[in-house]
């Protein structure tokens, strides 16, 4: 048509370049965009690793450890209360270094090696009871500092008073590097410890079940109760002004700060049920009350999704009303609702908010063994040690983030397989 | 002017028409049909709205969806064995008035229905009546093909499986075979009965459908423009497919296209925003239509 009448043609073709141009911009502006969103996440990711993954070695003293019979055994029988299994790695440091003679140097030399010594000696003659009298070989962790300084990251340039370690103990440190005493390895004690005023045994085992335990509790009552909901309140609810109030009511409880799902906890299942605080067992219930509504936002959007026409097919050949729901909608809807529960997952994972009102920030070393003893949350245990003064915590603060992240990579994976499972079915 | 063929009939009407000028100087064909718009209540639809040994009787059905009248007194009877076509232009209530023989309307909160539809002499409407029941004795092939997501034996087999029909699955292949095959389909499907119903084509999807249908083993098949959304050469499959199938159901069909409506009923059903215009045999609806709207209707007027 255009090319029809000229004049309208010429317009076409005078306007052609400003329409070009503007589609230009849009598209650069797109793209810078991306490239912004990009150049933060490599930048996030990048600091992250850079500051953490030196927290998943730890460095170790090579130590010639004396299970001295006079010292565990004066009855002849091992003695465990008797025993000083931090005097035997001290003694054993010592003894590298003849020339520290005077109390101040010598406890400043105790100070090399982690308490987690004693710890370590205690259990591998506990372990292995024939240890006894000989001389063994031993890595022990070193003290969180010497930790610092091996990695760097603690400046020895600085005046002395500045910095954690005295010249004195840097130097003893070199003649440990000197002669090979100093080892770095792989670091298992942050997963397998609970947390720990001591850096070097700090760990994220207990805030690892603590979550754990949590999300166990969340999805086992959020998703089948959000299923539930969402099925009655899109299948069966008459439509009425009732329903829009819950409808509505529901769409506003998915927007509250989670701080307050934290406050309903504390009043709630804490004081008015009585269930213990610290419990990962509050923290699910309280995380399934946070996750509810997302789930059933999702799982109604995913139901609304089916066709009609699969249900008018089903109708039509007689299903009740249950056989349509269980053979037909569920099955194409399942998806979805799985997608919105893992989405809820995640963010419950992440939550740390309502947690500190129901007593989950504790200090708390021992593995939680169950769901009503007190725990941590991998959240809130980044929070605590990002909080705390020692230099170590810094680099752990990272690691325990990367591996909150790698959780949450692992349950979504889980959700994809799980994702594709349903949907090949159909 | 019986003797005439339909497209003849209809130009002569046409031509007829041209010379009165109430309708030359219309300016759009709606305004004559608001000026024969039937009175609201106790319009007397012409024709024969009874037949011999009815099957289904429909006396004085209203449906409203909220507040909107949509169906208006209508009575019609339909015989077994036979097709009869519902026509009308879109909106007139033609689909409405199928759902309500298998209470398809049921799942809709805001409508409503009075008036009386027997079924075999039984009120479908009455409480003691489970739709379940009625809808495994009538069933019904939509508009689009809409197979479940399941294996093509699945897709026939759900019907006969929530009825408990078949007692052991040698019993229910039996039944899954012989709807493919009354269907038409069991040549093409015969070696993919597991594979999935939606990868058929459109036609074989409403073939597939079908058999779905009567696999439930149903004595009236309700169709709601079951070829709108297929080619001319699936349309005549299924067109000669309720040919065969009227000799042991009653079928009753929803359709636009006349000349579908024309080939494949053996009476016709005309509404009109609500009103059944006008009811009989075929041949006199398209040669001879006795309301001015039935005629306005089938020489393409309106609609």
């Amino acid at each position: 048509m255009v090319s029809g009448n000229p004049s309208s043609r010429a317009r076409v073709e005078a306007g052609l370049g400003k329409r070009r141009r503007r589609e230009i911009i849009f598209r650069s502006f797109g793209l810078a965009a991306t490239l912004v969103g990009i150049f933060f996440l490599v930048a996030f990711f990048w600091t992250l690793i850079a500051k953490g993954a030196s927290a998943f070695a730890q460095t170790f003293v090579q130590l010639d450890i004396e299970f001295a019979e006079e010292a565990l055994a004066p009855g002849g029988e091992l003695d465990l209360e008797f025993a000083d299994f931090d005097s035997i790695a001290r003694t054993a440091l010592r003894t590298k270094f003849p020339e520290v003679t005077s109390r101040n140097d010598r406890r400043e030399l105790n100070r090399l090696i982690s308490v987690g010594a004693g710890y370590q000696i205690r259990e591998s003659i506990i372990q292995n009871p024939e240890l006894l009298g000989k001389t063994v070989a031993m890595q022990v962790p070193a003290a969180a500092n010497v930790d610092m300084l091996i990695k760097g990251n603690i400046d020895r340039n600085v005046p002395a008073d500045q910095r954690p370690l005295s010249d004195q103990q840097i130097h003893w440190i070199d003649a440990l590097v000197a002669d090979g005493s100093l080892v770095k390895k792989f670091n298992k004690a942050l997963f397998v410890n609970g947390d720990s005023r001591e850096p070097e045994l700090a760990g994220i085992r207990g805030a690892l079940m603590g979550s754990f335990y949590m999300l166990v509790i969340t999805i086992a009552l959020a998703f089948p109760i959000g299923a539930a909901a969402a099925v009655y309140l899109e299948e069966f609810a008459t439509k009425n002004r009732w329903a829009d109030l819950i409808e509505v009511n529901i769409n506003n409880l998915a927007a509250v700060p989670s701080i307050v799902f934290g406050l309903l906890g504390l009043a709630v299942f804490i004081n008015w049920i009585g269930i213990p605080r610290s419990a990962p067992l509050v923290g699910g219930l309280v995380l399934s009350l946070l996750t509810l509504p997302v789930i059933i936002i999702a799982a109604r959007a995913a139901i609304k999704a089916v066709p009609p026409s699969i249900r008018e097919a089903a109708f039509g050949l007689g299903a009740s009303k249950m056989q349509v729901m269980f053979h037909h909608v569920l099955p194409l809807a399942l998806p979805g609702m799985l997608t919105g529960a893992i989405i809820g997952m995640s963010r419950a994972l992440g939550e740390s908010a309502p947690l500190l009102m129901i007593g989950m920030v504790a200090f708390i070393v021992d593995v939680p063994a169950s769901i009503s003893d007190p725990a941590t949350a991998l959240p809130v245990q980044i929070y605590l040690w990002a909080d705390s003064p020692e230099r170590a915590f810094a680099e752990r603060t990272s690691a325990a983030i990367i591996i909150l992240l790698g959780f949450l990579l692992l349950m979504n994976l889980a959700a994809v397989i799980m994702r594709r499972k349903v949907e090949r079915r159909w | 002017m019986v003797s005439l063929s339909l497209r003849e009939t209809g130009e002569y009407r046409r031509m007829n028409q041209m010379t009165q000028p109430s309708i030359t100087n219309e300016v759009s064909p709606k305004k004559s049909v608001t000026v024969e718009e039937p009175a609201a209540d106790g319009y007397q639809t012409v024709g024969e709205v009874r037949c011999k040994s009815p099957f289904i009787v429909a006396e004085n059905v209203d449906v409203y969806y909220g507040d909107n009248h949509a169906i208006k007194h209508v009575t019609l009877e339909i015989a077994k064995n036979q097709v009869i076509a519902l026509i009308g232009p879109s909106g007139c209530g033609k689909s409405t008035f199928l759902r309500c023989l298998n209470r398809m309307n049921d799942s809709i909160d805001s409508a409503r229905v009075t008036g009386r539809i027997t079924l075999d002499g039984q009120d479908i409407y009455s409480k003691d009546l489970d739709p379940v029941v009625l809808r495994a004795r009538v069933g019904m092939v939509f508009q689009k093909p809409n197979p479940f997501p399941k294996s093509i034996y699945d897709n026939v087999a759900y019907g006969p499986r929530i009825h408990g029909l078949a007692n052991d699955r040698a019993e229910l292949d039996d039944i899954v075979h012989t709807s493919l095959e009354r269907a038409g389909l069991l040549k093409e499907v015969k070696n993919r009965l597991d594979e999935p119903g939606t990868g058929l084509s459109g036609g074989q999807q409403q073939r597939l459908c079908i058999a779905r249908t009567i696999a439930v083993n149903p004595e009236v098949i309700l169709m709601d423009e079951p070829c709108s959304a297929l080619d001319p050469i699936a349309t005549a499959r299924i067109e000669d497919l309720m040919d065969e199938l009227s000799e042991d159901y009653a079928i009753v069909i929803v359709t636009h296209s006349m000349q579908q409506a024309a080939r494949v009923s053996r009476r016709v059903a005309y509404f009109h925003l609500g009103h059944l215009i006008e009811v009989d045999e075929t041949n006199k609806i398209f040669t001879n239509p006795r309301h001015k709207l039935t005629e306005d209707y089938v020489t393409g007027r309106i609609g």
